[in-house]
C-alpha cells in the first residue's frame, strides 16, 4: 500500500518533469496555447478586483458622507403639503435626532454687473448644515440662525460662480442678483467637499442661501426634502422607525406622505447591484476561459498525433496506459496553470493600475485568485482528458509503425 | 530454469482486411531455450513483424498458446502485457528510436521509470549499462550528437537496463552501414556469450547468419533453417 503510493508519487514527479520540459521545448507554441486561458483569467481577476475596489471606495465615501444621516422626501397629503419650522422643532426634540437640515432647491438666473449665468442650482440650507459639514466654508461666514429667522438675502457661492461673476474681485461683501433680487455674498464654499460620489449623485449646489429665503423665492411655505442628523450612536433603523411614527402623527396617519431613506439602505442596494454586474461580467469573461480550454485541447490532440512514436516506444518499454494518460493530463494541466498564474499576475497588475488611475482603493481579493487558479486547473484537466485518453489508448504496434 | 524461455504452440493470427480476413501466422510452433541466439529470417510481408509483436507481447495471437518464461501471455490485458514487457523483454528497433530531447543516459533510464525504479538507482544502472556498450564518454550527449552506431548502442543499453530475460531486435542493423552493422552484431554476440537470450528479426540472410540458430518464415509458416557456424563470424 505504502509502496504503491510512493510509486504513484514518483510517477507524478516524473510526469511533471517530462511535461515541463516538453512545454519549455515548445515555448512559442505553449505560450500561444495558453494565451486564451491567460486572457480569460486576466479578465476575471481584473473585473472582480476592480469592482471590489470600486465598491470599497463607494462604501467608504458613504461612511464619510452618510453615516448617521437619514434623507426624507415628503410628498404630503391634501391637508398638509410639507414640513414647517414647527414640525422640524418637534422632530429635533426626538432623542435619536441631533438636528435637521432642510433642502430647498431652486434654479435661477444670477447676474453681477454686466455678467450673468442662467439655470444655476441654488439650495436653501440652515445653520445646522454648516455646523455638521466641517470645511464647507472656505472663506467668509456660514449661515447664522438669525439669517434663517429673518430670511435675510445672503448667499455663499462656489468657485465656479466666483470665477465667472467675480473675476478679479473679492466677492465677499459684494452684491449679486438672484432672479433680480439683490443678495449679499457672505462666503465662498470649499470645492473639495463636492468631489465625492455622494455629492455628485445628489448634485452639488453652486449657491447656498438660508432655507427660509429659498422658500420665499419659491413662493412656498413648506419644506419637502430634508436631512436628519442622528444623535451619536443612534441606530439608523430604530431612528427611522421613531421618525416614521412622529411624522405619521404629523400627517394624520395618511399613507404615502413621505419616504425615509437611510444611507446604509442606498449602500446595500448599490452593493448588490455592483455584485450583480461583476458576476455578469465575470461570467462573460469566463467564456474566454472555455475558448482557452478548447485551444489547449486542440494543441494536446496535435501533440498526441505528433508524438505517436514516443507513445508507442514508451508503451513498448513497459509504460501502462494510465502512466501515458497521466503524462498528457499533467501536460495540459501545467499548460493551463501556467496560463492561469500569468493571468492572475496580469489581472492584479491591470486592476492595480486601474484602481490607481481612478483613485480607488486596491484590494487583493483572495477569492478571485482562487477562482482564477481553480478554474484554469479545471479547464486543463477537463480539456486535457480526451487527448490524454486518446494517447493512452494508442495501440503500441500502430504507434511504433508510425516510426 | 525448467522449460524453454519461449514456447509457442499452434499460434494463428488473423487480421481483418476489409471484408476478408488475412491469415498472417499459420500454426506457428517455436521454442527458444534460455541463452539461445535465434534469427527469424523472412522477406517483407512474410508475417515476421507480426510474429515479433507477439513474441514481444505487443500483440496477442488469435489462437494458440504462448508461454514466456513460464507465463501464459495470450490472454493477458493491456496493463498486464505492459508489465511483462517491462520485466521480460528488451526491444531494439531498426531506427534505434531514441527520444531526441533526452540525453543518452536519460534515454536508457526510460524503461526504469515505468518499472518504478527510484531515480538514484536508475541513474547508476543506466551509467553501468552505457559503460557496458562502450559509451561511458557519451552519457550526456543527445541522440543527434551521436553516430548511427552509437545511437543503436544506446538503444541496446536501453533494452538491457531492465535486465530482461529476452533481447528482441527488429532489423537492428537496417539503418546502419556495413561496418557499424558488424560492430553491433559483434556486441550481440558478446551479449549472447554472457548468457543473454537474443531473438533477432531480419530479412537479411547475412545478418541472420550471425545467430546460432536461424528459422525461416515465409507466408506465415515457420520452418527451421540451417544454423550459421556457431559462435564464429562468417563475414570477417
Amino acid at each position: 500500500m505504502f509502496k504503491q503510493l510512493r510509486k504513484t508519487l514518483m510517477m507524478l514527479g516524473e510526469c511533471f518533469t517530462m511535461s515541463l520540459s516538453n512545454i519549455l521545448n515548445n515555448r512559442v507554441r505553449s505560450f500561444l496555447t495558453v494565451l486564451g486561458i491567460l486572457i480569460g483569467v486576466t479578465a476575471v481577476i481584473a473585473l472582480i478586483t476592480t469592482v471590489s475596489g470600486f465598491s470599497g471606495t463607494l462604501s467608504s465615501s458613504f461612511m464619510n458622507m452618510g453615516a448617521g444621516t437619514l434623507s426624507v422626501s415628503v410628498t404630503g397629503s391634501e391637508l398638509k403639503s410639507g414640513m414647517t419650522a414647527e414640525d422640524f422643532e418637534a422632530l429635533t426634540a426626538l432623542d435619536a435626532v441631533q438636528g435637521i437640515t432642510p433642502n430647498v432647491s431652486l434654479r435661477s438666473r444670477l447676474s453681477k454687473g454686466g455678467k450673468y449665468k442662467t439655470n444655476v442650482s441654488i439650495t436653501g440650507k440652515n445653520y445646522f448644515y454648516f455646523l455638521k459639514t466641517e470645511g464647507a466654508v472656505e472663506r467668509g461666514r456660514p449661515i447664522h440662525p438669525t439669517d434663517e429667522a429673518s430670511s435675510t438675502f445672503v448667499c455663499l457661492i462656489n468657485h465656479t460662480i466666483m470665477e465667472e461673476l467675480f473675476y478679479g474681485v473679492d466677492p465677499i461683501g459684494e452684491t449679486m442678483y438672484v432672479d433680480g433680487v439683490p443678495f449679499l455674498v457672505i462666503g465662498v464654499l470649499a470645492d473639495s467637499a463636492s468631489t465625492n460620489l455622494v455629492s455628485i449623485m445628489s448634485g452639488s449646489a453652486s449657491v447656498v442661501i438660508p432655507y427660509t429665503t429659498a422658500l420665499k423665492m419659491n413662493n412656498a411655505n413648506v419644506v419637502t426634502s430634508f436631512t436628519v442628523y442622528l444623535a451619536d450612536g443612534a441606530d439608523s433603523e430604530k431612528a427611522s422607525a421613531t421618525l416614521t411614527e412622529a411624522m405619521d402623527r404629523m400627517f394624520s396617519f395618511e399613507e404615502d406622505c413621505f419616504t425615509i431613506t437611510t444611507m446604509s439602505g442606498i449602500e446595500d442596494t448599490m452593493n448588490s447591484m455592483l455584485s450583480m454586474v461583476s458576476t455578469l461580467l465575470a461570467g462573460i469573461a469566463s467564456i474566454a476561459l472555455v475558448v482557452g480550454g478548447i485551444g489547449i485541447m486542440n494543441m494536446m490532440l496535435t501533440t498526441v498525433t505528433e508524438r505517436t512514436m514516443e507513445i508507442g516506444l514508451k508503451k513498448a518499454l513497459g509504460a501502462i496506459p494510465w502512466q501515458i494518460q497521466l503524462q498528457f493530463l499533467m501536460e495540459s494541466f501545467l499548460l493551463s496553470m501556467i496560463g492561469g498564474l500569468l493571468g492572475v499576475a496580469l489581472g492584479l497588475g491591470l486592476s492595480f493600475t486601474l484602481c490607481r488611475v481612478m483613485g480607488m482603493t486596491f484590494v487583493i481579493s483572495p477569492s478571485a485568485i482562487l477562482l482564477g487558479v481553480s478554474f484554469s486547473a479545471a479547464v486543463g484537466i477537463i480539456f486535457g482528458w480526451a487527448p490524454a485518453r486518446k494517447a493512452s489508448r494508442l495501440n503500441p504496434i500502430d504507434a511504433l509503425r508510425a516510426m | 530454469m525448467a522449460g524453454p524461455l519461449i514456447s509457442m504452440r499452434d499460434i494463428n493470427k488473423y487480421y481483418a482486411m476489409g471484408e476478408e480476413q488475412a491469415h498472417i501466422l499459420k500454426d506457428v510452433n517455436l521454442s527458444v531455450a534460455s541463452g539461445e541466439y535465434l534469427s527469424i529470417l523472412g522477406p517483407s510481408g512474410s508475417g515476421k513483424s507480426t510474429l515479433m509483436n507477439i513474441i514481444g507481447c505487443l500483440d496477442t495471437p488469435t489462437s494458440g498458446s504462448y508461454l514466456l518464461n513460464g507465463e501464459a501471455v495470450e490472454e493477458l490485458s493491456q496493463v498486464e502485457l505492459a508489465g511483462i514487457r517491462s520485466r521480460e523483454i528488451g526491444f531494439v528497433f531498426q531506427n534505434s528510436q531514441l527520444l531526441p530531447r533526452l540525453t543518452a543516459q536519460k534515454n536508457v533510464e526510460l524503461p526504469l521509470i515505468y518499472a518504478g525504479v527510484p531515480p538514484k538507482e536508475r541513474r547508476n544502472r543506466a551509467r553501468e549499462m552505457l559503460n557496458r556498450v562502450g559509451l561511458s564518454d557519451r552519457m550526456g550527449h543527445f541522440p543527434n550528437q551521436l553516430s548511427g552506431g552509437q545511437q543503436q548502442r544506446v538503444a541496446i543499453a536501453r533494452a538491457l537496463v531492465g535486465n530482461p530475460s529476452l533481447l528482441l531486435a527488429d532489423e537492428p542493423t537496417g539503418a546502419l552501414d556495413q561496418k557499424t552493422g558488424r560492430q553491433v552484431m559483434a556486441l550481440f554476440q558478446e551479449l549472447n556469450a554472457e548468457g543473454r537470450t537474443v531473438v533477432m528479426i531480419t530479412h537479411d540472410i547475412h545478418i541472420a547468419s550471425y545467430a546460432r540458430r536461424v528459422v525461416h518464415i515465409i507466408d506465415g509458416e515457420l520452418t527451421e533453417g540451417e544454423a550459421g557456424p556457431e559462435g564464429s563470424d562468417p563475414h570477417v
